[in-house]
């Protein structure tokens, strides 16, 4: 039923440039990847992009409101450079809340470029630039907490350690899975079994129990990096066992493929196969489920930190900052203090558009069923 | 299926045993024990202890003997059903912990069935008309869905329930019924605070299992036996219920296997933030205050709740594929 | 009534791609004469199936008829066009399995693995016939006999994966004619199986056909099948049919430059050790390219030849 054909002049195409042009037809899939290089790239230059650092305090401001930016001042003026106006505090009179309005008469013209709190980039580079700031007083674009500290700067310095707890699990889960699963994979027999049988162990315990078991376990007196990593290596001992299966149902696979035959035949070690010949067959696959497991990880992450398990401040990333959240007058009184939250789902949500996307690129065969 | 029954049952063992040690060595990981952390206590209230009753108290609680001793001992006696005794509520922990777990299983299970009457409708309407408005509002609802920790949805639900009902939400009892006796009233009280939970912790798994029963049907809608049986004059609702959907329903039995963790641990912090009292919360404090026979037996029941609900699944879809049953 | 069971005329249908419009048939007329076998010849993609699917009305999306009819004339009832049939007419239930019945390529996947064979093909009974769940049960019974499959009592009761390919075609076919259909259309049938169970199945179906007195529209590349079943011959190439003829005619003195060539490609045993011959070799291209309208010649065959080609033979 196709159509005749003549002068069939295929241009060879490679199979990651295939797989490159059927991920290109994801239009979600690519929007899902910039917005994730953005807010990665947000997340590894938060010193600069913040207008504060994360234990800034203004007392002025206890749990105040977003502020919004300006063009046009209360006299109908308009001005280039976007302002925000101050906050008047006052007491509600029945609920004895604090209440904020904006001051017409506090106008704060925001700056670009503009110098503000000093900061060290990464703990290297001194500086005292951000993206934007004001000169007097404060900008608060997603408002401030209970204890005055502007949120938008926290949550991307959540951000930083939220989503760096994502790649760092997952590379030590894929590190763990591809090892764990090729070897059983590859050395078949009683190993196989035993890693098996490893594996459905692990799949059939309900991990978040366990999650809380194990990060209680880490001592009181552990420094914010040694629990940083003992929570990421936590949240990848549960993660490998899905990789590892699906790495060695696809090692059983290629074992019988003739170029892993002929390569054996020509007398090629066993080390040498299975990283020379194999591994690269299936790289795009593992990359893809990898993809898959990032939200899981920050998720996991999240899920540990709100319930006071997890990371602890002074350490700030999304499951701390949701901490604040813990009922639902935080909803009625202060909803901004959920912005962390979004974030949460936004990302997660791009993750899994992303992995979707690549799977379907490199295996156009797969539909995400069974397995 | 009688031997595949026996044959599963025996592969039961080797893995609770496995599961057992992972649990015993979880639950001594945090640095302490129970002895040091009454000593603690009891020097917090200037009670001094001689070493030689520190010596009787470590006998007692059989830590002076090795590892594997007291590993032994601990399944020996969990095995036989004594669960040990929990410090923290001064009480065996066998009295402590079957109304929680079985607080548990309700939730967990009306979740599921509230994650099938979702999901089973959704993922046949997305798979059959796929690229339809419905089948992407669907989809996209279902992504949400999947991206939204459960705690933040359990705080939605929180809210929706105060501002739109007017009620609070939390517990499974309102506060008259708390701590009556069971009678039908306090069943229908339970009921009407059970859905809650039910959908927070089922929404979760209905994205994921919507996501596989669309794919497996999308997979099976065109395959030869479909198109053979509508060459045979099948009409359309019956030939998608009996051909596409019984098959595509398969691999789905078994994810309820999968599913059952994920419940689970779903419904632990989903019952911490609604304040519900199952194992969940009941863990985390038996945790934080390093009360290890309370910790490790509700652990250990609840790994054994999924594995035998693994079980359960394999069985149901042994008894629904025929070519699994005859193997 | 017509001598034809099937007059299909005109038939034309679009696959749309993301590629764009693939025309799947072009401009399809033949006819299936009431009790013979016609044999559908063509390689791959030359639209034999996708014509069997639209007398079924079994065109999957993205596929569409555009236009062109197929008019069917049933001994049970009014003749009426295929074509025109909403999907709602109640005719497209009994056009399905009750007139006009399908046996497909591929046994083992045919039937669905989860139910008993005697499910399956009690099924097609019970769509079409006001019948008890027994008496449906006892007329697949009797219709597995005569499709030579041995302990029916027991096998009825049998998943398909415990059947051989053959036996499974076997059931595929009891499935198709336990309603006793006018029409029955065998996609590939056979292409699936060994080569001595092949001949089984066509045995079977050449001798149900003779005493069922049904007709049937036989869809193969094989060129030994068509000579061993069929009465009537169509050539397709390219969704469009190039020449209509007997057995005899087409088999032993093939007029298109096509039908010879697919004639020169089988390998014989007198061609032993010499090369195959390819179509392309045979046939120019632009032969093929070109759409001609069918002319019925003097003995009686059609054929869609260029003018130029076809005076000559007309002379001849």
């Amino acid at each position: 039923m196709s159509e005749l054909v003549l002068d069939t002049q295929l241009e060879a195409i490679s199979p990651r440039q295939l797989a490159w042009i059927r991920f290109k037809r994801h239009r979600l899939a690519m929007v899902s990847g910039c917005f994730l290089i953005f807010i990665y790239l947000v997340a590894a230059f938060c010193e600069f992009v913040t207008p504060y650092g994360t234990e800034m305090r203004n007392v002025q401001a206890i749990n105040a409101p977003p502020m919004s930016i300006h063009f046009v001042d209360i006299d109908g003026s308009f001005h280039l450079r976007p302002f925000v106006y101050g906050y008047d505090m006052h007491i509600n009179d029945d609920t004895w809340m604090r209440e904020y309005t904006e001051n017409p008469d506090k106008r704060y013209p925001i700056y670009f470029l503009a110098r503000g709190e000093s900061y060290e980039l990464w703990d290297l580079i001194e500086s005292d630039f951000h993206l934007f700031t004001t000169r007097d007083g404060y900008v608060h674009l997603f408002g401030t907490d209970r204890l005055g500290r502007d949120v938008f700067s926290r949550v991307f310095y959540g951000a930083r350690v939220s989503l760096s707890i994502g790649i760092v699990g997952v590379l030590l889960t894929l590190f763990f899975g591809v090892l764990i699963g090729g070897l059983a994979g590859y050395l078949g027999g009683l190993v196989d079994r035993a890693v098996q049988r490893v594996i459905e162990v692990l799949q059939s315990m309900p991990t978040l129990p366990l999650w809380m078991a194990l990060s209680a376990a880490l001592p009181v007196y552990w420094s914010p990096i040694a629990v940083y990593f003992g929570i990421t290596i936590i949240l990848s001992l549960f993660g490998w066992p899905a990789l590892a299966r699906q790495v060695r149902g696809r090692f059983l696979a290629l074992r019988e493929e003739d170029f892993v035959i002929s390569a054996r035949l020509l007398g090629a070690g066993k080390m040498r196969i299975i990283f020379k010949h194999m591994l690269p067959s299936f790289t795009s696959h593992v990359i893809a489920t990898a993809t898959l497991a990032v939200p899981g990880m920050i998720l996991g992450e999240t899920a540990l930190s709100f319930l006071g398990i997890g990371l602890r401040p002074p350490v700030v990333s999304w499951g701390v900052l949701m901490q604040q959240a813990q009922n639902y007058q935080v909803i009625v009184m202060t909803p901004w203090l959920m912005i962390p939250g979004l974030f949460v789902v936004l990302t997660v949500m791009a993750f899994n558009l992303l992995g979707d996307g690549l799977r379907d690129a490199v295996d156009p065969y797969s539909t995400g069923g069974q397995n | 299926m009688r031997g595949y029954v026996i044959k599963r049952l025996i592969g039961m063992v080797p893995t609770l045993m496995l599961i057992s040690v992972i649990v015993f060595v979880v639950i001594q990981l945090p640095p302490g024990d129970i002895v040091t952390s009454t000593l603690d206590r009891l020097q917090a209230q200037g009670v001094e202890i001689s070493a030689e009753q520190v010596q009787n108290l470590r006998a007692q609680y059989k830590l002076d003997k090795p590892m594997v001793l007291q590993y032994l001992y601990w399944i020996g006696n969990f095995v036989t059903g004594d669960m040990g005794y929990s410090y923290l509520y001064s009480r065996p922990v066998n009295e402590l912990v079957w109304e929680r777990l079985g607080y548990t299983l309700l939730i967990s299970i009306s979740a599921l069935l509230f994650t099938w009457a979702i999901a089973v409708p959704a993922g046949m309407f997305s798979a059959v008309r796929q690229y339809s408005v419905g089948d992407y509002v669907l989809t996209t609802v279902m992504l949400v869905g999947l991206a939204t920790p459960s705690f933040l949805l359990a705080l939605l639900a929180m809210y929706a329930g105060y501002e739109w009902f007017g009620i609070s939400i939390g517990g499974l009892f309102s506060p008259e019924y708390r701590d009556a006796p069971w009678s039908l009233a306090r069943v229908g009280d339970f009921l009407s605070h059970l859905w809650i939970p039910m959908i927070v912790v089922g929404l979760g798994g209905t994205a994921s299992t919507m996501r596989i029963l669309r794919a497996n049907l999308l997979d099976e809608l065109n395959k030869p036996y479909v198109v053979t049986a509508r060459a045979k004059g099948v009409p359309p609702i019956k030939l998608l219920i009996k051909y596409p959907l019984r098959i595509a329903i398969n691999p789905f039995i078994s994810t309820i296997g999968l599913l059952l963790p994920v419940l689970i641990s779903g419904e632990a912090i989903v019952s911490i933030v609604l304040n519900l009292p199952t194992t969940g919360p009941a863990l985390i404090q038996a945790i934080v205050n390093q009360d290890m026979y309370l910790a490790g037996s509700f652990l250990m029941l609840l790994a054994i709740l999924t594995v035998v609900g693994m079980l359960l699944s394999d069985l149901l879809l042994a008894w629904a594929d025929p070519r699994i049953r005859y193997e | 009534m017509s001598d034809n069971v099937l007059e299909i005329r005109n038939l034309a249908v679009e696959f749309k791609t993301d590629t764009g419009i693939s025309k799947a048939l072009r401009d399809v007329s033949f006819d299936v004469p009431r009790g013979k076998v016609t044999a559908v010849v063509g390689e791959s993609g030359s639209g034999k199936s996708v014509t069997a699917n639209c007398i079924m009305r079994i065109i999957q999306p993205p596929g569409k008829i555009i236009s062109g009819e197929i008019m069917f004339s049933p001994i049970r009832t009014d003749p009426y066009d295929i074509v025109s049939l909403v999907n709602k007419d109640p005719r497209l239930v009994d056009l399905r399995g009750d007139l006009i019945s399908m046996v497909f390529q591929e046994p083992m996947t045919a039937l669905s693995p989860v139910y008993t064979v005697g499910n399956q093909v009690a099924e097609a009974i019970l769509c079409h016939r006001d019948v008890t769940e027994r008496e449906a049960w006892n007329e697949a019974a009797d219709m597995l006999m005569q499709v030579g499959i041995d302990d029916v009592p027991r096998r009825i009761h049998q998943y398909p994966f415990e059947f051989s390919g053959g036996m499974r075609q076997r059931v595929v076919i009891a499935m198709a004619l336990v309603c006793h259909p006018e029409i029955l259309i065998c996609d590939e049938p056979t292409t699936a199986l060994d080569v001595t169970v092949q001949a089984e199945i066509l045995t079977l179906i050449r001798d149900l056909q003779r005493e069922l007195n049904n007709s049937v529209l036989f869809i193969t590349h094989d060129l030994g099948v068509v000579a061993q079943l069929a009465d009537q011959v169509v050539v397709m190439y390219q969704g469009r049919v190039l020449e209509i003829g007997t057995v005899r005619q087409v088999l032993k003195d093939p007029v298109h430059p096509y039908s010879q060539g697919l004639l020169a490609s089988i390998p014989g045993l007198a061609s032993k050790g010499q090369r195959l011959e390819t179509i392309a070799s045979v046939v120019g291209d632009a032969d093929l390219l070109t759409s001609y309208p069918l002319t019925r010649l003097k003995d009686g065959r059609q054929v869609s030849l260029a003018p130029d080609l076809l005076r000559e033979f007309e002379d001849e």
